[in-house]
């Protein structure tokens, strides 16, 4: 079902400057998965090289973050706005 | 080139002052030309590291939202943070990095003893390896 993404500013460079991509998915894991097959260079800034989401790289489906759902197995519907939020985080030293 | 204006240079340098030993932290709002970033506003943040204050930061996703909504009111964007290297030098660390997201300017300074230091803009490159140093011009002139 078509669903659209919205791509943050820092990350619109890799997705052909766009602000929002309308994707056919099920759940918020296929969506992300449509997203970076179509755009491959978006990966490495939401993904870990184990596979996992970022943990500065929230997922809000309709305003309501993933964490508190099904994380990425909440299922979407037609309509839903699926939206990529950073955090930011850092620190002095290791 | 990140275009930053006295009396928000000095503010930025406040925040640093007052939180040490913490880190500050705070969002750039601005223009970006394509060339050139200038730099119009600030909002500075609460540092969200209550464990770990001294060198560690952390801003959230609704902090974020409120900083991207209070440039969008003016007509500008959010194109950056800035923080605070209690006692250590004005460059990423290796936590900065793999915190980096690409894109914004990350303007980073030293506060030794309470006192500011050195401040320096920095980019994430796109494969996330290293950063590119942004330079700083600094000019005359008050807040928008
Ligand atoms: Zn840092």
């Amino acid at each position: 079902m078509p669903v659209k993404v919205m791509i943050p500013t820092p990350l619109r460079q890799f997705a052909d400057k766009q602000e929002s991509v309308h994707l056919e998915a099920g759940t918020v894991g296929d969506a992300l998965s449509a997203l970076t097959s179509q755009f491959s260079d978006l990966k490495r800034h939401l993904y870990s090289d184990d596979g996992r989401l970022r943990s500065f790289v929230n997922v809000y489906v309709n305003d309501e973050d993933i964490r508190y759902l099904q994380r990425e197995k909440t299922a979407v519907q037609q309509g839903d706005t699926i939206s990529i939020v950073p955090s930011i985080a850092g620190g002095a030293k290791a | 080139m990140l275009i930053l204006k006295q009396s928000l240079f000095e503010q930025i340098q406040a925040h640093g002052a007052r939180d040490y030993p913490s880190e500050c932290c705070g969002a750039l709002l601005g223009q970006d030309s394509g060339t050139d970033r200038t730099v119009l506003g600030l909002v500075p943040l609460a540092n969200q590291r209550e464990d770990s204050p001294s060198n560690r930061f952390e801003i959230t996703s609704e902090d974020v939202r409120l900083a991207e909504k209070a440039a969008s009111d003016k007509g500008w964007e959010l194109i950056g943070w800035y923080h605070s290297h209690p006692d250590s030098p004005a460059r990423p660390s290796e936590f900065d990095r793999e915190q980096a997201w690409p894109w914004y300017s990350y303007i980073i300074f030293r506060v030794e003893k309470a006192e500011p230091q050195e401040m320096r803009s920095w980019r994430l490159k796109d494969d996330r390896a290293s950063y590119d140093e942004e330079g700083i011009e600094y000019i005359a002139g008050a807040p928008a």
